[in-house]
């Protein structure tokens, strides 16, 4: 079992979801970051895009976003975005 | 005699409906306080997240940024005072208005122009109502805002901060609203938003210890030019979200104490008017019994 993340989607009138999850990828200002356990501290901008959570479950989670920011910090990654849509989860 | 006891009865009548007024908007307050208290806890995870992040940034590398520099090329400021769209809140505007006047008087004395942005109806009428000059205002929803407007509010600040001396533009933001503490007691709070002072500002987000070292993507200037805007935009929801929710613990408060003193002033007219009653009766009786007397003395 690997080591997972403590992931914080929030946007500006609430938590939108929160959990912990074994990989985060997210659209960065210059290409899609992909983030495992173990991650350097990271501030990165986000485009216009698609949030990917992959659960502790194996579950996908995915909202699209119309911006925001994230940060990483010691295994906490906390995304914020101004709007977000379409919230879809699928499992594999 | 008997005209004084119809008098109370009226008063009885019409103090009645408007007890029961006060009861609906007591009920009606405390129903939605609630809803309130709830949108400002969930707003924080979001404002804490740009908060903490924007202190990483300002404290792990030197950029400069607009919204950080004083201003020096304009006297001119403008103020944000966030006030209710209805009465029946006791002193709720009274006190933000009351705030905002003595703040424009400090910003005169120190040779500023200041410019008046208002939201709520109440503070708008203050304002017209006295033929004193208004640069934007924001009715409608004071005890229920929508993001959409905070963004409008901030964006229109933001504009007149960002645009040179000639078009308008203003040395500082700074924003009078009523902190929620708890149902009790609601603050009216004078901030100055912008220039942002990223020491006081942003005290340490509570649980996180020292920042990390933080790799900026693409670079810090561009994170902090993404984050200051979103940092700005929650803190004038936030003031809105903490305006609203006191605007109505503040009404609840004062339609219950409405209330209490319409039962008092029913109770008070229902004894004079019993008084009344009584004394009718006893006239009657006393002239019944003097004709009598007269009557039979007659005899």
């Amino acid at each position: 079992m690997a080591a997972t993340l403590e992931v914080d989607l929030v946007d500006a009138v609430g938590k939108v979801w929160s959990g912990r999850a074994r990989q985060v990828s997210a659209p960065a200002a210059d290409g899609e970051i992909g983030i495992l356990a173990g991650h350097t501290p990271i501030l990165s901008v986000l485009r216009a895009g698609e949030v990917r959570v992959r659960t502790e479950g194996e579950g996908v989670l995915s909202w699209h976003v119309d911006g925001g920011f994230l940060s990483v910090d010691s295994d906490t990654v906390t995304i914020v975005v101004d709007a977000l849509s379409d919230s879809t989860s699928s499992s594999h | 005699m008997a005209g004084s006891q119809r008098v109370y009865k009226q008063r009885i009548k019409s103090t009645q409906s408007l007890k029961k007024m006060f009861r609906a908007q007591e009920l009606i307050a405390a129903s939605r306080i609630g809803k309130a208290r709830d949108r400002v806890a969930l707003a924080s995870p979001y404002s804490r997240a740009i908060t903490r992040a924007v202190s990483a940034v300002a404290t792990h590398s030197d950029v400069t940024h607009p919204f950080l520099a004083r201003r020096t090329d304009t006297n001119r400021v403008a103020v944000l005072l966030v006030a209710s769209d209805r009465g029946m809140a006791g002193a709720y505007s009274a006190t933000v208005i009351r705030e905002t006047e003595r703040l424009i008087e400090q910003l005169r004395d120190e040779g500023r122009e200041v410019d008046l942005y208002v939201s709520g109806r109440r503070a708008v009428s203050y304002y017209t109502f006295r033929q004193r000059e208004l640069a934007g205002r924001w009715v409608g929803q004071s005890d229920a805002p929508q993001l959409e407007t905070a963004r409008e509010i901030a964006d229109t600040l933001l504009e007149r901060f960002g645009a040179p001396a000639d078009e308008g533009g203003v040395a500082e933001v700074h924003v009078v609203y009523t902190q929620f503490v708890n149902m009790v007691t609601q603050r009216p709070r004078v901030i100055r938003l912008l220039p942002l002072e990223v020491v006081e500002g942003v005290a340490p987000a509570g649980d996180g210890g020292p920042l990390p070292l933080y790799d900026f993507e693409p670079d810090p200037e561009t994170v902090l030019d993404a984050l200051l805007p979103r940092y700005f935009r929650a803190r004038i929801f936030a003031s809105l979200l903490q305006a609203a929710a006191s605007e109505l613990a503040a009404r609840q408060r004062a339609m219950h104490t409405a209330t209490d003193n319409a039962e008092d002033l029913i109770r008070t007219y229902t004894r004079l008017a019993n008084q009344a009653r009584q004394g009718e009766i006893t006239q009657e009786i006393s002239e019944i019994v003097s004709g009598a007397d007269a009557l039979a003395s007659a005899s």
